[in-house]
């Protein structure tokens, strides 16, 4: 790595000005059933106020609060998800993604290189696999996310598949693995690598960013170059991205074979306690809507109409609706959608509820473009993947 | 929409990184504390090379088997060099909750 470069941010002075600005020793309650307080911090690179989940690797969450005020999530707030050590100084000058394996000449481009590509941009979800774990019952262990490991951005590079393009992928090519700069501490560990089949691979949708909102990528979200799969979990949004092989055969490596699996059902859903039975890769993301301005348990004042806002995403497909209930589902109230910015993107939206005074329990139910909805009843999985349910907000009127 | 008209994407094309990029990465999280009487003392000699503290203390309440299986995928997958004769005490302190 080379070396000898100071971030501007770590000066003595933005630093001292950074921890004067922060609240002391603040804490959030994630609303779990049990151990749900964590502390906030501002004192990652980069980022302003995040929940921090874990310090090493750094797990940070976003707050719901910023989803309540952007359709685009800010960079310095966007969640922080790493497994392993990864570089803290990297010049992008020197950085280089190789492209190799099955393929007609091997690459080993620039980002100079990669500019002369053509440039698309998509504005698109980024979610963990999982998002909200710690709001599952049964509890499950894992990083113990609320609803916060999620973020909307304006990805801008290139396609994945202009690059594959320049290499000639060859037939019988079968699956993509990528992987970045990340490498475990220790030896024996499985180094991170995602494989996406090559046939969506080869999509328009999936692209090589150097971007997110306008900036380069933070170090913390993948600098120099990172994947984007819109409508797939973030697991496969491979960060720092290094190097590319294409495949003539499925990827048995620990992080498509043995880890991140679901139950082979859409919901990954099975009954705590049952046999796991058989178990696919997570892939593309579920229709979810969540309550941005009211945190559960929250006491409002009795209003003839209770604002509720929040946020959707439609997984793979757009967001179509947005419906809230007060009853348990026996009745839906529409509400209104904010701007569409893609049918990867967040969707904000806005209703209201006549909530008399007394205990409420509120609904938002997300429906797809495809005519997916969220169940009513919460899905469930020993890993606490695909979450996909209504979240329930409960309310007391005074 | 897939993907943003030529219009706004020119206005908001952004050139590839040139500028080298350097950070330092936070960690105040420290060691685990006792619990109750119970030492961390193993936990933390065998725990935290790979991850801070907060990974362990940010868990729900497991089972003894979920925390056993827990320590043998760090040991298994992960490579993690626990001492076998460390995991009684290792248990006994995250089940100390």
């Amino acid at each position: 790595m080379p070396r000898g470069y100071t971030f501007p941010m770590l000066t003595r002075r933005a630093l001292i000005a950074s921890l004067a600005a922060a609240p002391a020793a603040a804490q959030v309650d994630l609303g779990f059933s049990d151990n749900g307080l964590r502390p906030t911090t501002s004192a990652f690179p980069q980022k302003s106020e995040m929940i921090l989940q874990r310090s090493t690797p750094p797990l940070l969450e976003t707050p719901m609060s910023v989803f309540d005020a952007h359709d685009f999530t800010p960079n310095d707030r966007f969640f922080v998800r790493w497994h392993y050590p990864f570089p803290t100084r990297i010049n992008p000058a020197q950085h280089r993604l190789r492209v190799t394996g099955h393929v007609g000449r091997a690459l080993n481009l620039s980002l100079a290189d990669l500019a002369r590509l053509p440039r698309v941009a998509v504005a698109a979800v980024n979610q963990c696999a999982g998002n909200g774990r710690g709001l599952f019952s049964p509890r499950v262990p894992g990083a113990q996310w609320a609803n916060g490991a999620m973020g909307n951005a304006l990805w801008e590079g290139v396609r994945l598949k202009d690059v594959l393009a320049l290499a000639g992928v060859k037939a019988g090519a079968v699956a993509v693995r990528c992987s970045g700069l990340d490498a475990p501490a220790g030896e024996g560990a499985p180094d991170y690598a995602k494989s996406l089949p090559v046939d969506h691979a080869l999509t328009d949708d999936v692209m090589i960013a150097w971007a997110m909102n306008g900036e380069p990528l933070p170090m913390l979200n993948g600098f120099p170059l990172r994947l984007v799969v819109p409508g797939w979990y973030s697991t496969y949004w491979v960060k720092m991205l290094d190097q590319i092989e294409v495949l003539d055969r499925p990827d048995d490596g620990y992080w498509m074979a043995k880890a991140y699996l679901q139950p082979a059902n859409p919901l990954a859903d099975i009954a705590p306690g049952a046999p796991a039975g058989p178990r696919v890769p997570v892939t593309t993301m579920r229709p979810r809507a969540f309550v941005t301005n009211i945190a559960t348990g929250a006491r409002l004042p009795t209003r003839a109409f209770t604002p509720v806002q929040g946020v959707a995403l439609g997984g793979d497909h757009g967001v179509a609706r947005v419906e809230l209930s007060a009853d348990g589902g026996a009745s839906w109230l529409p509400v209104q959608l904010g701007p569409d910015h893609g049918r990867f993107a967040f969707r904000r939206f806005r209703g209201a509820l006549a909530l008399p005074p007394g205990r409420h329990t509120i609904w938002a139910r997300a429906t797809n473009a495809a005519g997916v909805a969220q169940p009513a009843a919460q899905n469930w999985n020993p890993s606490g993947y695909n979450r996909a349910g209504v979240d329930a907000v409960r309310v007391e009127i005074a | 929409m897939r993907l943003a008209p030529l219009a706004l994407l020119l206005l908001i094309a952004a050139a590839p990184p040139s500028r080298p990029l350097a950070v330092d990465l936070p960690n105040d999280e420290g060691l685990l504390p006792e619990r109750y009487g119970v030492s961390a003392d193993a936990a933390n000699g065998n725990c935290l090379g790979c991850h801070s503290a907060a990974m362990i203390t940010a868990q729900p309440r497991l089972s003894r088997v979920q925390w056993a299986e827990t320590i043998a995928k760090m040991r298994t997958v992960y490579g993690a060099p626990i001492d076998p004769a460390d995991d009684a005490a290792i248990l006994a302190w995250l089940l100390a909750d």
